[in-house]
This record gives structure tokens, sequence and C-alpha cells, in this order.
């Protein structure tokens, strides 16, 4: 399937001698949910900047639905909806009209029933006539979100679409993704919580220092890499590790009531029976166990860390 | 052309200025009114005629054109600086709109608030004073394209200026004096001769005149030198603009 935006090596070094892109290759397949981590200044922003044509790129070329960024800027922004990190809008405009605005300059005849569809999805009909600065934080990131939508997009930039947000509101924000995507519109969202990319993603992409350094599938990302924790409830709390188990990957909490056994999910065998067994064999009683899924968290943290490093 | 898109930003401009159409008409109404009373009264008192016509209708077209040229810069330049200021240009940036399109919205509002102004000073004066009017397309022409050229040197201002402060310091520094010293509120043949010759080199002289002739069919200059003077004018800010879109100067980082 031929990819609906597609970013080859691309380059930005701003003005103040700043590479905050080097060398970016990224496709993006229609329908998917993408999302783009990675720690601050790590390039997110600028990278959908120079997609949606708010900053020029040094070099390498993007297409957004075949079209040219820059040759055919017309057809390839006419498909893109973006949501900026910032909330930037005129306080004293109302809601509805700013709408409208964003409509009619991506060359949209003007459709009343549409606009007022949206801004329902987005739980603003009841704030149409109202005045940007008269609303709060969350709404104001949803009129951003309607004002990307106005034109019908078919894909969706969200820069960070749930900082600043609060628990509902950000679930309602992944409904409306969820709603989105169901429609066909494909996504490309940066957010700074892991949960939010494991709820809502099926791709995921990381950059760090304007370098892309994974795109996978969630599952696959999380099955490859994850490691699993089986966490071992003791009876009795344990002084020390006891004999015989230096070899094992086993630690002990610091109460001493838990031992901690870390094992690799796509290993050929996992070694818990031997280990339990092991266990018994050492006198040591159970009182529970509970198995816990590394999360991207860890492995997102892992992979920016040993770039930082190296 | 994506005339929607020119169309939606013409409209949005519109919509602001007419939320606020007190204030908009207000200021220009108010100090117009303010230069009749001491330029008209006090001293029109004291000046017979200028040229054959009373001094409080021979200041008419000056004040007009003052009031259209700081009106057309103001508008223009803050139309556009206000959406970099507040971070709204992400939305004509990312827009399929080009660098024209975006021109033609907002120096097409701003012209048309200004000539908005500039006919209710007209009809305020004539409640002052008694004048008719010798051309009146000429005079609608030379105020139109008054508005627009200077609506279009706004813009370019707007686009440069980093700051609130650069945005105030093109008007302030260099076209007040200008408009001042060129002969809104007298005949350049009442200045000695030295003088004459230095102000003919200024540009605006050659505006005032020829909207003045469009009133009392006299001027300090001919009117075919104030139309092509209108007309260089023009052409240099179309010029700018043009570089501007080529060059992307300013605009996109
Ligand atoms: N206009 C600019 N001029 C110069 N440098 C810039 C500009 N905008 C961003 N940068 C730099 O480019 C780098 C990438 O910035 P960017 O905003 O893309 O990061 P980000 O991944 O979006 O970060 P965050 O998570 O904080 O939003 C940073 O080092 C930043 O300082
Ligand atoms: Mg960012």
């Amino acid at each position: 399937m031929p990819s609906i935006v597609s970013v080859k090596d691309v380059r930005k070094v701003y003005d103040s001698g700043h590479e905050a892109l080097s060398g970016v290759d990224l496709e993006i397949q229609e329908g998917e949910v993408l999302a783009l981590l990675g720690p601050n200044g790590a390039g997110k922003t600028t990278l959908i900047s120079t997609i949606c044509g708010i900053t020029t790129k040094t070099n390498g070329t993007i297409t957004v639905g075949g079209h040219d960024t820059v040759t055919d800027f017309r057809a390839a922004r006419n498909l893109i909806g973006l949501v900026p990190q910032e909330i930037n809008l005129e306080p004293f405009e109302q809601v509805i009209n700013t709408v409208r605005f964003s409509r009619g300059l991506f060359g949209k005849r003007s459709n009343a029933a549409y606009v007022d569809e949206v801004l329902k999805t987005l739980s603003l009909d009841d704030k149409a006539t109202a005045q940007i600065k008269e609303l709060s934080g969350g709404m104001k990131r949803r009129v951003l979100i309607a004002k990307a939508l106005s034109h019908e997009p078919r894909v969706l930039f969200l820069d960070e679409p749930t900082a600043g947000v609060d628990v509902e509101l950000r679930k309602d924000m992944w409904e409306t993704v969820a709603q989105l995507k169901a429609q066909g519109v494909t996504i490309i969202l940066t957010t700074h919580y892991i949960e939010e990319a494991e709820a809502i993603a099926d791709r995921i992409a990381v950059i760090n220092k304007g370098k892309i350094l994974l795109v996978e599938e969630k599952a696959k990302l999380m099955a490859r890499m994850g490691q699993k924790e089986l966490r071992i409830e003791l009876a009795e709390p344990l002084q020390a590790l006891p004999a015989g188990f230096e070899d094992v990957d086993l630690s002990l909490s610091d109460d001493g009531g838990t031992l901690i056994y870390t094992y690799d999910t796509a290993g050929e065998r996992t070694g818990i029976t031997s280990l339990l067994t092991d266990l018994q064999k050492a006198g040591i009683v159970l009182k529970d166990l509970q198995t816990r899924q590394s999360s991207l968290e860890d492995i997102f943290v892992g992979l920016v860390h040993k770039e930082d490093e190296a | 052309m994506n005339l929607t898109a020119v169309g939606a930003i013409y409209r949005f401009e519109m919509a602001r200025f007419f939320r606020t159409l007190m204030q908009s008409f207000l200021s220009p109404v108010m100090s117009t009114a303010l230069y009749f009373v001491v330029f008209g009264s006090a001293i029109g008192s004291r000046i017979q005629e200028v040229e054959g016509v009373s001094y409080g209708a021979f200041i008419v077209p000056g004040l007009i054109m003052l009031s259209v040229m700081t009106q057309s810069i103001s508008n223009a330049s803050f139309g556009i600086y206000f959406p970099k200021f507040i971070g709204t240009i992400y939305e004509l940036l990312s827009a399929p709109v080009n660098f024209i399109e975006i021109v033609i919205g907002y120096v097409g509002a701003a012209a048309t608030k200004s000539l908005f102004i500039g006919l209710v000073i007209l009809g305020t004066s004539f409640l002052f004073v008694d004048i008719t009017i010798a051309h009146p397309l000429a005079m609608l022409a030379f105020l139109v394209l008054t508005c627009l050229s200077f609506a279009l040197l706004g813009f370019i201002i707007g686009i440069w200026a980093g700051n609130f402060e650069q945005l105030q310091l093109v008007p302030l520094m260099v076209v007040t004096p200008l408009v001042f010293l060129g002969g809104s509120f007298y005949s350049i043949s009442m200045l000695p001769p030295f003088w004459q010759t230095v102000t003919l080199f200024n540009p605006v002289v050659y505006l005032i005149s020829g909207f003045r002739w469009s009133f009392f069919g006299t001027a300090d200059v001919a009117i075919g030198v104030s139309l092509f003077a209108i007309g260089f004018f023009t052409t240099l800010c179309l010029a700018v603009i043009w570089w501007i879109f080529k060059t992307g100067w300013r605009i996109r980082t």
C-alpha cells in the first residue's frame, strides 16, 4: 500500500544554525494512527511544521497523498489538518466564526451543517457563539481541533493534543481519534504520555535529536522489546537472596517480602517452572504471584537513554 | 487562485472592523473635526483664500489624505502583524494559499476600511465647509489608489516588524512627517523657493496635489506628474511584495 505521507531524507537547519531534523525518513500509511514519541526538543513539532508548510526544509522531499509539499503545495495541503502544540487563537473571535474561517481558508465552500456537526462531535455546540477568551484551556484546544477538521482533512496532525488536559477530556480526545480513524482519517499525534500512545496508536515512531530511532507496530514493539516481571510475594520475608539463585535474573525487594523475576516473553522458555520448583526445593513458601508487562515507557526510556549515551 | 480563501480572509478582517465600528470611525472623525476647528476656523479666519478656495475647504483633501494614508498603513500592518504576534499565522502558512492570495485578502480589507473612513471624513467635512468636487471620478480613483498603495506599504511593514515598536516606527518616523510636510495644510507655493524645491522630493506632495486637483481643478504640480507618482509608488510596493513572495523573506522560518 502506498504511503499517504512520505518523508524522505528531510533535514532542517534553523537560521540559528541548529539542526532540528537530521535526515528523517518516515512513511505513514493511509488510515493508521501513528504516535510520534520523543523528549522535549527532539524535533517532533519541527517535523510536523515541515510537512504542513509552516517551516521550510533544508533538504529532502515530502509528499502527501502523492503530491509534493513544495511544488504541488495546494493539493498536498488540501489533505492536511493541523492542530498545533501552542493554543493560537484570536481571543475576541467567536468560536463558530474562526471555524468557518478555517474552512474558507482551505478553499471549501461554506457548509453550516458540517461545521455544526464538527462542533457537536467536540462538544462545542453550546459554545458556538462564545468568544474564544471565555473558554477554558481544554475547550480552546477543542476549538483548534474543530478548525483543523473544518475542511475535512484526510490526514490530521495532532501536536500534543492532550497536554494540560484533564483525564476525562483526554479520554474524550481518544474517543474522537478513534471516531476519525473509523472514518478513514490518517492521524499523526505527538505526545509525552506513553499510555496515550499505548491506548490509541497503531504504530509508534520514536524520534530523538532530529533522528527517527524506530518505527514499529505497537503490538510488535511491545512483544519484541517487552519484558515481563514475575513478582513473587513471600509468606516470610527474606534477609538476602537465597543461595543457588545467583545465575537467574532474580532480585529481592527492599523489604525482603517479594522476589522479582524478569524474563523475556519472546524467549523459547521463560524459566518460570524451574524457578518455582527450585524455590520450593529451597523451602521458600509463596503467598502470591503477579506478572507485569513492561510498558512502552520502559522501552522508550531505554531507547532514548541508549541514544544519549552513544 | 484560491478565491474562496481570499474571500475568507477578507470577510474575517472586515468582520473585525465592523465589530469595532465605533472605534474605527470615531477616532478619524474626531481628529478631523479637531483639525477643522483648529486649522479651518482658528487659523483659517486669518487666511483669506488659497488658490481661490476658502482655507477651510482647501484643507479638506489634505485631511482626507492624511487619515487615509495613516489608516491604510496601520490597518494593513496590524492586520498581518497580529496573526504573527498571537501565533494564528500558522494557519495561513499551512493553508493551500500562496502569498499573493494572502496579500489580496489582507490588503484588500485594509484598503476597504480606510476607503470607508476617507468617505466618512469627506461626509463630515460637508458639515463644516462648503465644497464642490470638480472631478468626482478622478477623486475616487485617487482615493482608491492611495488606500491600496498605502495598505501595501503597511502590509510590508507588518511583515517586516518583529515587535510592536517596529510596527509603530515607520509610520511615526517616516510617514507622518512626509504627510504633514506634503502640503496637507498649505499650498507649496506658500513656501520660500528653497523649501519648495526640497518639498518636491516628498512623494506625498504629488498625491495630495493630485487629489486636491480632483476637488478644485488647481494643483501644485501637474496632474500627469501626480498620476505618475501614485502609479510609481504602487508599482514599487508591488515589486517589494513580489520579492517577498519569491524569497519567502520573514514569512517562514
Ligand atoms: N524557530 C526556531 N529557531 C531555532 N531553533 C528552533 C526553532 N524552533 C525549534 N527550534 C529548535 O529545534 C529543536 C526541535 O524543536 P521542536 O519544537 O521540534 O521539538 P519538539 O520535539 O516538538 O519538543 P517538545 O516536546 O518540547 O514540543 C529544539 O532544539 C528547538 O530549540
Ligand atoms: Mg513540540
